[in-house]
């Protein structure tokens, strides 16, 4: 999978049928530079040592998901360690982030507790503010109440919202509520009527970035990676010459290139889980510890205004 | 002794041994009965995001109990999400539901929804 990113080094853009699909571990480092519509990868190692000339932008910001404090087991029995590391990996940036993102599972179990961990964990980022969307492991046993109380304050229906940053749009969708039987993640008609009117009034020059749990796209529906209507919600992004999507959950990194329309998940700061298919369940993936910190991270991105250019780097912890 | 007297008394030892299993099977019926009316309790373990077994036949009455043994939190939801529904069940939780009413009952768990199976109850 690796080689399509490394296919991409030649800075050709992507291939004519205009779709990249790409995965790397967060280990290996995938920088990402979106330009026009059109996503040139560089590996990470390269970039700092500069050898793809400094990357400048009007804005900054970092993703970070899927810290599911409360966690304990095999898979990583202290979460809120790699939490603090990921947090100190974001402080050691040369600019400092102008926002973060947490694209949801803040906690495992949805328990206040957990939440008041996380909180007070990230209180010591480096930035002027945290934008949340939940996880379904935010919303178990309330409908989301409780996250909505703590993280959802001044957003729209059941938590969605937008907001403006240097010419750019940002959009945070919830669609782990009301999940039905069979399905995969939801947005529901209300989120979906308000997108409409959210996005009518923007020149279709806006910058667009979305940001969700579950990934936007059908990256492995049979584990439930996917959202049912996702693509009515895309539908109404295509007439922008630039959107990115961010998602978290399958705790890996992955990429795609459809149209307009750069998809990107991110690490988990707290457990990998295995690559599509490649166990019997997505449950956490059992690594050995000293491989752990090489499969959790962080993603930093940064936005060009005028260009159109989006760059999305993963980073681990390791 | 007569053969007069010893009839008689062969006589008492078969009422009495006819009596004692005529009692023994009496109380052999009661308990089988007994037994039936017995609330059954039957197990369905969550491992690896799936419930096994995942068609189940129950008798009515049945109480039917749920056991995640999975590192992550699932659900036991009915598909209409009202007949039953547990709260998330971290590793080691169980959930129990009885069974009163003949019919098949399709569920699901909430968190990760293509997890489905069914409790049919005659």
């Amino acid at each position: 999978m690796g080689k399509y990113i490394e296919k991409n080094l030649d800075h050709d853009g992507i291939d004519r049928r205009g779709f990249l699909k790409c995965m790397a571990w967060a280990g290996t480092g995938t920088l990402c530079l979106l330009q026009g519509g059109v996503l040139n990868s560089y590996a990470l190692g390269d970039v700092l040592q500069q050898k793809v000339g400094k990357l400048k932008g009007d804005l900054s910001f970092v993703q970070i998901s899927d810290s599911h404090i409360g966690f304990n087991k095999a898979a990583n029995p202290d979460v809120t360690a790699t939490l603090r590391e990921a947090i100190a990996k974001v402080n050691a940036l040369a600019t400092p982030p102008s926002f973060v993102l947490h694209t949801g599972d803040l906690t495992q179990l949805s328990k206040p507790e957990e939440f008041d961990t996380l909180a007070e964990s990230l209180k010591s980022l480096k930035t002027d503010r945290i934008f949340y969307v939940p996880g379904e492991h935010d919303v178990l046993n309330d409908n989301g109440a409780t996250f909505h109380e703590r993280f959802g304050q001044g957003t729209q229906g059941d938590g969605w919202y937008s907001f403006d940053q240097k010419g750019a749009h940002f959009i945070g969708l919830v669609n782990v509520l009301n999940l039905k039987a069979g399905g995969l993640g939801s947005l529901g008609n209300d989120q979906l009527e308000w997108l409409e009117k959210d996005v009518a009034k923007l020149k279709s020059s806006t910058p667009i970035v979305v940001f969700a749990h579950i990934p936007l796209w059908a990256v492995y529906p049979q584990w439930g990676w996917g959202t049912d209507d996702s693509e009515q919600a895309l539908s109404y992004l295509k007439r922008f010459g630039s959107v990115t999507v961010l998602n978290g959950h399958i705790h890996q990194t992955m990429q795609k290139v459809e149209g307009n329309i750069t998809f990107h998940t991110a690490c988990s700061t707290a457990f990998p889980q295995p690559a599509p298919g490649q166990a019997d369940s997505p449950g956490p993936m059992k690594v050995p510890a000293e491989k752990l910190r090489s499969l959790l991270g962080i993603t930093d991105v940064n936005f060009v205004r005028h260009k159109h250019t989006l760059a999305v780097v993963d980073s681990s912890l390791a | 002794m007569n053969s007069k007297k010893a009839t008689w008394i062969l006589g008492i030892a078969a009422i009495v041994v006819a009596g004692f299993i005529l009692m023994a099977g009496t109380k052999g019926s009661q308990a089988a009965s007994a037994q039936d009316n017995a609330p059954k309790t039957v197990e369905i373990k969550i491992d690896n995001f799936s419930f096994g077994p995942m068609t189940l036949k129950v008798a009515a009455g049945t109480t039917v109990t749920w056991i995640n043994n999975d590192d992550v939190p699932h659900t036991v939801v009915s598909d209409n999400t009202k007949t039953f529904k547990s709260k998330a069940l971290d590793t080691g939780d169980k959930f129990s539901y009885t069974f009163t009413k003949p019919g098949k009952y399709p569920y699901f768990c909430s968190v990760h929804p293509k997890m489905m199976a069914e409790i049919l109850v005659q």
